[in-house]
């Protein structure tokens, strides 16, 4: 198993007030499944956000398919974010389109013709069953079916790393489990999955799942295990 | 539902017209207006200068009649047998008693009143001017010679001012038009910001971004141009039947050619590719500070 993601000694301060990540390091590795847990405010979000690309560290090393994340040039980025699927705590959906659309865009974004996009849209809204929302906008979904519709589009392109914040944090415990089956079916063939979450209920659902602990915008290690993980092969 | 249509709904767009429909609409209508208004006197200075170039008119002033006749029938002989003269016309009596008239009233009609006799000529071209007038110099002391181009040529340097004022405005409109994209283009990109900010998540690079807007500019850009267009040329159509109308000596030389119209119809084309290349220059400068 190869590590996909690396952080060496990240720190990220927003303005000029105290980090808010410190001396974060560790790797995932390709095709794992990582729960990340800390309290509210303990930088979960700022960490997938360096993670998806949507900031850059104030110091370390990011390594991300084996590339330099931190001096990479913006031209490289599209590139590298469609390699991901993202799912936002707050959704992002794009109000003005449908829940299909939205489903669709990471693929018409990537070019792919229209009859290559059907299918996996028709797929995916069957799968978070929102099979007869499909031409609903967000503002007439319900938060949980807005969040179904988020991780629809997060997936739908099968990434290679799918990062989720907070993806239950509006459903029902029976939708939560049928949405973290989804993430472990994408896992099982062979997407590294990161959740976010504050749903310990969650975690023993995904039997072989790693923990990522965040306190205060540092990450527990105690076993150094994501430092190294444990069956790494180095190159 | 199309991958073309879809991207276009990103931004909501209305569609339609909006207010910068109607701008795009003003500015190709006042930009077309004033491109032709140049074209037009562009024309009509070559045609002004064209009749002037080698235009004489030849007076012989002699209070003497007899005198008077004899010297204008033998500068008409001469001017026949000069090299480089077209056309030798006495300009009848009548006629010239019709020019004074408004100055001297019915008195023009009295024959005893010493009028000069005028003979209007045409040479080939504006180099055979110094020619005759030495030729003619030697035959009489009397005789004077006027060439048209040195008192009308204030009149076309006027009108050549004219057309490169209307240079200038078109060029001051295209300035606005660039100005006025790249302000709505901004102000798109602050009201898009979160819709943007979610189309690079999902990995759209800014040439993505910036053809949502290109897209939409260049919709505005194309209608306003085709309404725009169609005033203007409904303008042109009523002034060209004014002018017509106006049988005026000046201002028949202002004609629009085969291609002036041609240039004119660029005009809208070059609008829409203006409009199109400032929202992606906009948008792609803005972008680039970004994430
Ligand atoms: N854009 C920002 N500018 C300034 N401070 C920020 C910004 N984003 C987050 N923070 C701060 O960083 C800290 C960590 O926030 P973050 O959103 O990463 O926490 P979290 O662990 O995701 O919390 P939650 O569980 O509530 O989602 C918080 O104190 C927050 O106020
Ligand atoms: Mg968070």
């Amino acid at each position: 198993m190869a590590s996909i993601v690396q952080f060496e000694n990240v720190g990220l301060r927003y303005g000029t007030g105290q980090e808010t990540l410190s001396d974060v390091s560790f790797q995932l590795g390709a095709g794992t499944f990582y729960f990340l847990t800390g309290a509210s405010g303990a930088g979960k979000t700022s960490l997938l956000k360096l993670l998806y690309l949507a900031q850059r560290p104030s110091r370390g090393i990011i390594r991300l398919f084996g590339e330099d994340a931190v001096t990479m040039s913006r031209d490289r980025l599209p590139a590298m974010r469609r390699r991901m699927g993202v799912v936002f705590q707050d959704f992002r959906l794009i109000p003005h389109l449908s829940a299909w659309d939205n489903i669709a865009l990471p693929l018409r974004v990537a070019g792919l013709p229209e009859d290559e996009v059907e299918q996996p849209v028709r797929e995916m809204l069957a799968w978070v069953g929102l099979a007869e929302r499909a031409h609903a906008r967000p503002a007439t979904l319900s938060g949980g079916e807005q969040q179904r519709v988020a991780i629809a589009r997060a997936v739908v392109g099968r990434p290679e790393i799918l990062v989720a914040d907070e993806p239950t944090g509006n459903v029902d415990p029976d939708m939560a489990d049928r949405l973290i089956h989804l993430f472990e079916s994408m896992n099982k063939l062979g997407t590294t999955v990161v959740v976010a979450t504050h749903d310990f209920h969650l975690l023993g659902r995904v039997p072989g799942a790693q923990m990522m602990r965040l306190d205060r915008g540092r990450l527990l290690d105690p076993t150094g295990s994501l430092r190294h993980p444990p069956n790494e092969i180095d190159p | 539902m199309s991958a073309r249509a879809t991207t276009r709904r990103v931004l909501d767009d209305a569609g339609g017209f909006s207010a910068m429909t109607w701008v795009m609409t003003i500015m190709l209508f006042l930009t077309l207006l004033a491109a032709a208004g140049g074209l037009g006197l562009r024309s009509a200075t070559v045609a002004l200068d064209r009749q002037l170039e080698g235009r004489l008119t030849v007076q012989v002033i002699d209070g003497n009649a007899v005198r008077r006749e004899a010297t204008a029938a033998r500068a008409i002989a001469l001017l026949r047998r000069l090299p480089g003269v077209v056309q030798v016309e006495r300009v009848p009596a009548e006629e010239l008693a019709r020019l004074v008239r408004p100055w001297l009233g019915t008195d023009a009609d009295d024959a005893d009143l010493p009028m000069p006799a005028m003979i209007d000529v045409d040479l080939a071209g504006a180099e055979a001017t110094a020619a005759v007038s030495t030729a003619l110099a030697r035959v009489s002391p009397t005789i004077r010679v006027d060439r048209h181009e040195s008192w009308m040529s204030p009149v076309s340097g006027f009108m050549t001012s004219l057309s490169w004022l209307a240079a200038a405005l078109v060029l001051l409109m295209l300035a606005a038009t660039t100005a006025v994209v790249t302000l709505a283009a901004r102000a798109g990109l602050e009201s898009h910001r979160a819709t943007i900010e979610v189309m690079h998540m999902l990995g759209s690079t800014d040439v993505q971004v910036a053809r949502l807007f290109q897209r939409r500019i260049a919709l505005d850009a194309a209608l306003g141009g085709g309404v725009g267009g169609m005033a203007a040329l409904a303008t042109l159509a009523f002034l060209g039947w004014r002018l017509t109308a106006l049988d005026s000596q000046l201002l028949t030389g202002i004609r629009l050619g085969v291609v002036d119209w041609l240039a004119l119809a660029l005009v809208p084309l070059a609008f829409v590719g203006l409009a199109t290349l400032a929202a992606r220059a906009t948008v792609i400068g803005a972008l680039r500070r970004t994430l």
